[in-house]
């Protein structure tokens, strides 16, 4: 049986279509378009118990805790800034509408709204409050203000990928109609070297379903860019993975890079989808030096409640000795007879346009990757 | 924003209290509200009652169109 979402209830945030009209007439604030995506992952049960954006008390114990007001694990702020000029305009107990690209995406019922502390934020949610950190310099630039209260989705969101798109309700029964009583959900934002590729599969050995659900949304410069994403996770799965153990699905929200505890935060949201498992990898959503290889799995040790079971990983490398794909934990050879699928020097090779090894990368993926004019963001 | 506030006080006997002093040594647990806390969330989430998944025939059937149409099922 799928896991049941974080909180045990599936509670939808959908608007009666009535107040579409309304909407028109309400108090507007217009939101990014990462803000619009995390509204509509509110509503639809991504961000399974959120019905809104959090107030204060969610807020403050979300960054001392790891954990909302209920005392579940939760460690992510998801909030909603505002500057003073618009907090003049808006009330608690006001109805607003939140407009992305002049289209109305929900209402929000404002409870609270309150000044916070970027410092203790970063400090608390990125261990760190270097600027060079891409979550703190992020933060930095958020507005003063948090506006805190529960949302009704108006309309979806456009996506750029919707034959990738499926909701927790959609995911849940689309496992069931397969006969899928454990799956393990993978988080990426990279091209599938054979490394990632040795990780599902070794997990899937386990379980009855493997759900690749790359994450699409803002990223930092380097990063992959999310066609590229697709496309590559694509090439993968047609040519390499068995149709009725495995299925693709995007995710679209951005990148924090808060290392452990963005992991905590994607492995709940795999848990809201329905799956029972989550692989962690070596240094998950991590950026830079600014985490312990393996801290992103310590941290699973702090939340015996968190309701869906981590897999944790140790990155595989080929192993002339060996003749194969392997880990630290299962080959006795040295590093003279590895190599390694470093994210940096793949890159490099591709930036350069050479076809990287067999052992490294499948030829179907790099195709995509080398007949793409520029698959980087921001290079 | 008030640290302090967020945590509260439950008395437990001297003896238990240094029990789990000696338990907890070598082990990740570093204090005993820790490990006090870790306990407690474990055994509640044990026991939290599980319910239902709201879905009506209606909806499965209208989301089993959508996947066979994206090709998710055949
Ligand atoms: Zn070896």
């Amino acid at each position: 049986m799928a896991a049941k979402p974080h909180g045990g209830k599936l509670v939808e945030r959908i608007e009666k279509k009535e107040r579409r009209e309304e909407a028109k007439e309400m108090p507007r604030k217009d939101i990014s378009i990462d803000e619009a995506r995390d509204s509509a992952n509110i509503a639809h049960v991504v961000f399974s118990p959120l019905e809104g954006y959090m107030v204060r008390e969610d807020f403050e114990n979300v960054l001392i805790h790891g954990r909302l007001s209920n005392d579940l694990p939760w460690t992510i702020p998801i909030v909603m800034d505002v500057d003073r000029e618009e907090i003049d305009k808006i009330l608690e107990g006001d109805d607003i509408a939140l407009f992305y690209n002049d289209a109305p995406i929900a209402t929000m019922k404002v409870e609270e709204i309150f000044p916070y502390d970027k410092k203790g934020y970063a400090t608390k949610v990125y261990k760190t409050e270097s600027m060079e950190h891409p979550g703190v310099a992020q933060l930095f630039e958020k507005k003063n203000f948090l506006i805190g209260g529960k949302i009704n989705l108006l309309n979806d969101v456009p996506t750029k990928f919707p034959n990738y798109k499926l909701w927790p309700k959609e995911t849940r029964i689309l496992f069931k109609a397969r006969g899928w009583e454990t799956i393990v959900g993978f988080q990426t934002r990279n091209a599938p070297h054979v490394g990632h590729e040795y990780v599902q599969k070794t997990a899937l050995t386990f379980v009855d379903g493997l759900f690749i659900n790359p994450l699409i949304g803002k990223k930092k410069k380097g990063d992959f860019k999310d066609e590229i994403i697709i496309a590559t996770c694509e090439a993968l799965f047609k040519n390499y993975y068995p149709k009725d153990a495995a299925t693709i699905a995007i995710l679209e929200t951005e990148m924090r890079y808060a290392g452990p505890r963005e992991a905590i935060f994607h492995a709940i949201i795999r848990k809201n989808y329905g799956c029972t498992h989550f692989i962690v990898g070596r240094d998950h959503a991590g950026v830079g030096n600014f985490y312990g290889p393996y801290e992103a799995q310590e941290i699973f040790y702090e939340d015996p409640d968190l309701g869906i079971t981590p897999l944790f990983f140790e990155s595989f490398f080929y192993c002339k000795k060996c003749g194969s794909v392997v880990n630290e934990k299962i080959c006795p050879h040295g590093k003279e007879d590895r190599i390694n699928f470093s994210g940096t020097k793949i890159r490099e090779m591709l930036l350069q346009g050479r076809r990287l090894p067999e052992a490294m990368m499948r030829p179907e993926v790099a195709d995509v990757i080398l007949k793409a004019e520029n698959p980087f963001v921001g290079a | 924003m008030g640290e302090e506030k967020k945590f509260t006080t439950v008395s437990i006997p001297t003896p238990l209290f240094k029990k789990i002093e000696e338990r907890i040594k070598g082990t990740g647990f570093t204090s005993v509200p820790s490990y006090v806390t870790y306990i407690l969330r474990e055994l509640i989430a044990e026991t939290e009652e599980e319910e239902e998944e709201p879905f009506t025939k209606e909806d499965e059937e209208r989301i089993k169109e959508r996947l066979r149409a994206l090709g998710y099922l055949d």
